[in-house]
C-alpha cells in the first residue's frame, strides 16, 4: 500500500467522539406512522385544534407524494413504518436549570453546551431540544425585555399563535417536498423566534439539538421571524450519539425578513456519519429557507457541515424584497462513506437583489461530495447579481467532488458569475510539509482550515473556534 | 554528521541507487553533480525519507541517529533540511502560518518554548531580507503562484528559518537569475558555521563559485564514481560528463 493510501486510510478512521448514549427515561410513541401517531403526538404536546388539523393535511398530502430519487446519493430506503415518531424525556423540568435531569445536563455537558451561569453570561441563550421536547430556555427574561420572543416552538403554539398561524408553512409550503411535508405532519419540537420592530438581538441565540433515543426520526421545525429594522444571529449545532441504525433527521427552518431586517442563520453539524465501515449514521433531510419579504432585507446562510452518513439539504433564500440580499457560505466536509449533497437555490425575484454563494467540499476516504446550486433570475428581477464560488478538494484518490451548478436567468440586466476550482491534496504536498517538521494531521488541519477561511470567518467567534476544531477531527485519521 | 553507507533504493521495483557511500562532517560544504537522471533527487529524496523510494540495503546514519526509522517529519526535526527542486505550490496556507508551525515544531522537539509573536515577526522579517524576499510574500499562500526564482529563494527562506545542522540544496541554483544566484549563494554563506553542513546538488560550476565546497562528487548510474576538491567541478564544467560515462560506463 503506497504511503498515499495509508494517509488516506487513516484519516477515515477517527472514531465518532460523541458516541455516548445517555440513560434518561424516555416515553416513546409506538413505532409507525398513521393519523394515529399524529393524534398522539398533537394530544401529547396538548395542542389546539387548529395544529392538529394542519398536521393532518400535511399527512395526507405526504402520502401522495413519491420520495424523491434525483439527489446523488445512494442510502438504503428508509422504512418510515418502522420508525418511532415522538420522543420525550420523562421527568418533564422546565423551569429552571437546577431541577433540569442530571442525566441530561450531563450529556449537554459532554457536548460543551454553555447551559451554566458564566456561559449564559458570556452572552449566549440556548434553547436546547434533546430529541423531541425543548428541555430549558434560557436567558428568556432578558430577551423578553426587548420583546423579543425566543422560546421551544411548541410553546409558541400556545403563547403566541396569531404568529405561527400566520408565518408556519409561509416560506417552506406543506407541499415543498417530500420530506418537508413529513416534517409538517410529524414534527416534535423546535425553536421560535420573534425580533419586533427596530430591535436589535443583543446575544447570538442558540439551539442544540441532539439526537438520544434509539429509532426516533427528529422532525425539529424553526420559525424566525425578524421584523422591520431588525437584527438576529442565530447559531445551530447538533450532534447524536453513536449507533448502528440509520436515524431519519428531517427538519424543516423558515426564515422571514421584512424591511431593512437581517438575519444570519449559522449551523455547526455533527451528526453521527457512521463508522469507517460505513455502517450506521444519521440521514439528514432538511429543508431550510428564508424570504426576504422586505426592501433592504438580508438573509445569510453559513453551514459547517461535517456529520451525518447521508445530508440532502439547500438553504436557500427567496430574494422578494427589492435591494435584497441573499448569501450562503457553506463548508461540507465527507469521509469514510459518507455523502453530502448540499448547496443553495438563489431565487431573485425583487429588482436589484443580490446573492453570494460560497461552497467549499471537502472530500476524504470514500466519500461522495457534491454541490448542487441554483440562480433564478425572475422577469421582473432587474439589476439582479450573483455570484458563486465553488471549490472541492480532495484527499486522495477514492473520493468524489461533484458541482451541479443550475442558472435560470430570465432577466438580461442580470449579471450572474461562476467560479469553480478542484484542488487535490496528495502526497506531495503532505511531503512538503513533513520534511518542514509538520506532522500529517497538522498539515491537513492546515490546509483545510486555510481553505475554509472565508466560510469560517462568517461564523461567531466562539462557533468559530469549535468549527475548526471540527474540521481538524472530522478529518483526524485520514492521514499518518 | 552524515554517513551514507552502501545505500541501495528502488521505486517500483527499478533500482536508482545501487551502493551510495558518503560521508559529510560538520562545517564542510559537498557538492554533488552528475548527468541528468543519475539519481541526485533520489538520494536526497531517500535521506529526507520520501516513502515511495524503498531503501533495500545500506544505513543512514546523521548525528549518531539511524534515521532510517524515522518518519520525515521527525527528520526534520532532527534537523535535517531538504530545499526542494520543484517546490510545491499549497494554496490557502500562508507563508508566515507555514513556517510558523514548522519552527514551533522543531522548537518544540528541542524542548524550546514556541517563540512569541513578535519575536517571531522578527526573525521572519530579518530572514526574509537575508533571501531577498519581500514582507508581502510572507502573506501570500506557500509558493501559490510564485515564479520559479521566487520558489528557490523561499526555500532559502525556510532554511534561514529552521536553522538546520545539514541542508540539502537540490538544484536550488537552476532558474535563478544571476542577481538571485547571488543573493541565495550570499544567503547560505551567512548561515553557514562550524557546526552545520551543506549537501549542494547542481549542474553548475557558478554556483560553486559562490558557495565554495570543500568536496565534489560525481555521481552516476547510482553511485558516485568520482570524488575530489574544487577542481574537479572545474574539470567537469570544461570537459562535461563523457569522460566520466566513458570511465565507471562497465561498471554501470
Ligand atoms: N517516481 C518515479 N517513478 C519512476 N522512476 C523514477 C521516479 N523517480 C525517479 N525515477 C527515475 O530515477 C532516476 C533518477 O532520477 P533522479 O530524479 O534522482 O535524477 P537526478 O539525478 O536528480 O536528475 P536531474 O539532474 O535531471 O534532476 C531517473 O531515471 C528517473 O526517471
Ligand atoms: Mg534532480
Amino acid at each position: 500500500m503506497s504511503k498515499d493510501q495509508e494517509i488516506l486510510d487513516s484519516i477515515t478512521s477517527q472514531e465518532y467522539q460523541w458516541g455516548f448514549e445517555s440513560n434518561i427515561d424516555q416515553e416513546i410513541a409506538a413505532i409507525g406512522l398513521s393519523e394515529d401517531t399524529i393524534r398522539f403526538i398533537s394530544k401529547k404536546k396538548n395542542e389546539p385544534e387548529w395544529m392538529l388539523e394542519w398536521r393532518l393535511k400535511a399527512f395526507e398530502i405526504w402520502k401522495s407524494m413519491p420520495e424523491p430519487n434525483w439527489q446523488n446519493l445512494e442510502y438504503a430506503p428508509v422504512d418510515f413504518q418502522s420508525i418511532s415518531y415522538y420522543a420525550e424525556p420523562k421527568k418533564k423540568t422546565l423551569n429552571s436549570l437546577d431541577e433540569l435531569d442530571p442525566e441530561i445536563k450531563a450529556t449537554y455537558d459532554k457536548l460543551g453546551i454553555p447551559l451554566e451561569e458564566q456561559k449564559l453570561l458570556a452572552g449566549v441563550a440556548v434553547d436546547a431540544v434533546l430529541d423531541s421536547v425543548s428541555v430549558v430556555t434560557t436567558y428568556k427574561e432578558r430577551l423578553a425585555q426587548d420583546g423579543i420572543i425566543f422560546c421551544s416552538f411548541s410553546e409558541a403554539v400556545h403563547e403566541h399563535p396569531e404568529l405561527v398561524k400566520k408565518y408556519l408553512g409561509s416560506v417552506v409550503p406543506v407541499a415543498d417536498n417530500y420530506f418537508s411535508a413529513l416534517n409538517c405532519a410529524v414534527f416534535s419540537d423546535g425553536s421560535f423566534v420573534y425580533i419586533p420592530k427596530g430591535v436589535r438581538c443583543p446575544m447570538e441565540l442558540s439551539t442544540y439539538f441532539r439526537i438520544n433515543a434509539k429509532n426516533t426520526g427528529q422532525f425539529e421545525r424553526t420559525l424566525i421571524i425578524a421584523d422591520d429594522h431588525s437584527y438576529v444571529s442565530y447559531l445551530e449545532g447538533c450532534t447524536a450519539p453513536q449507533r448502528d441504525e440509520n436515524q431519519l433527521h428531517a427538519a424543516v427552518v423558515e426564515l422571514v425578513a421584512m424591511e431593512h431586517a437581517e438575519i444570519k442563520y449559522s449551523t455547526v453539524q455533527n451528526w453521527f456519519p457512521g463508522d469507517k465501515d460505513g455502517k450506521g449514521g444519521i440521514y439528514n433531510f432538511v429543508t431550510k429557507r428564508g424570504a426576504c419579504l422586505g426592501n433592504h432585507s438580508k438573509i445569510s446562510w453559513t453551514q459547517v457541515e461535517t456529520g451525518s452518513a447521508v445530508t440532502w439539504k439547500y438553504p436557500s433564500c427567496i430574494l422578494k424584497g427589492d435591494y435584497s440580499v441573499g448569501e450562503f457560505y457553506s463548508v461540507a466536509v465527507t469521509n469514510n462513506f459518507q455523502q453530502a449533497d448540499t448547496g443553495t437555490k438563489m431565487i431573485h425575484t425583487g429588482k436589484h437583489t443580490r446573492s453570494r454563494i460560497v461552497s467549499k467540499g471537502i472530500s476524504a476516504g470514500k466519500s461522495q461530495n457534491s454541490y448542487r446550486g441554483l440562480v433564478r433570475v425572475n422577469k421582473r428581477a432587474e439589476g439582479a447579481r450573483n455570484f458563486s464560488q465553488c471549490d472541492s478538494l480532495l484527499l486522495g484518490d477514492r473520493c468524489g467532488a461533484h458541482t451541479f451548478p443550475y442558472f435560470e436567468i430570465l432577466n438580461n440586466s442580470a449579471n450572474v458569475e461562476h467560479e469553480a476550482t478542484t484542488s487535490k491534496i496528495g502526497e506531495d504536498i503532505l511531503f512538503y510539509f513533513r520534511q518542514r517538521g509538520i506532522g500529517e494531521e497538522d498539515a491537513v488541519a492546515m490546509i483545510v482550515n486555510g481553505y475554509a477561511k472565508e466560510v469560517l470567518d462568517q461564523l461567531p467567534m466562539e462557533f468559530a473556534v469549535e468549527a475548526k476544531k471540527l474540521l481538524a477531527i472530522s478529518l483526524e485519521g485520514s492521514v499518518g | 554528521m552524515l554517513q551514507i553507507k552502501n545505500l541501495h533504493a528502488q521505486i517500483e521495483g527499478k533500482p536508482i541507487l545501487k551502493g551510495i557511500n558518503l560521508e559529510v562532517k560538520a562545517g564542510t560544504v559537498h557538492a554533488i553533480m552528475g548527468p541528468n537522471g543519475s539519481g541526485k533527487s533520489t538520494l536526497s529524496s531517500v535521506i529526507a525519507g520520501r516513502e515511495e523510494y524503498e531503501v533495500t540495503e545500506g544505513e543512514i546514519w546523521f548525528n549518531g541517529v539511524n534515521i532510517l526509522e524515522l518518519e520525515p517529519e521527525e527528520r526534520a526535526r532532527e534537523g535535517l533540511f531538504l530545499a526542494f527542486q520543484y517546490p510545491i505550490e499549497i494554496p490557502g496556507v500562508s507563508n508566515a502560518n507555514f513556517i510558523k508551525m514548522a519552527v514551533n515544531e522543531v522548537r518544540k522537539h528541542k524542548g524550546l518554548e514556541s517563540l512569541s509573536a513578535t519575536d517571531f515577526l522578527k526573525l521572519m522579517r530579518e530572514k526574509a531580507a537575508l533571501v531577498g524576499l519581500k514582507d508581502d510574500f510572507l502573506k501570500r499562500s506557500v509558493n501559490a503562484g510564485f515564479s520559479g526564482g521566487e520558489k528557490k529563494r523561499n526555500e532559502i527562506f525556510q532554511l534561514a528559518m529552521l536553522d538546520p545542522k545539514l541542508s540539502i540544496l537540490d538544484e536550488t541554483d537552476s532558474g535563478l537569475d544571476i542577481d538571485a544566484l547571488r543573493t541565495v549563494a550570499e544567503g547560505v554563506n551567512a548561515l553557514k558555521n562550524s557546526e552545520n553542513a551543506f549537501l549542494v546538488i547542481t549542474h553548475y560550476q557558478r554556483l560553486l563559485d559562490y558557495i565554495v565546497p570543500d568536496v565534489v562528487h560525481v555521481l552516476y548510474d547510482g553511485r558516485i564514481v568520482e570524488t575530489g576538491d574544487k577542481n574537479l567541478a572545474l574539470k567537469l564544467e570544461d570537459q562535461g560528463y563523457d569522460w566520466v560515462i566513458e570511465k565507471h560506463k562497465q561498471e554501470a
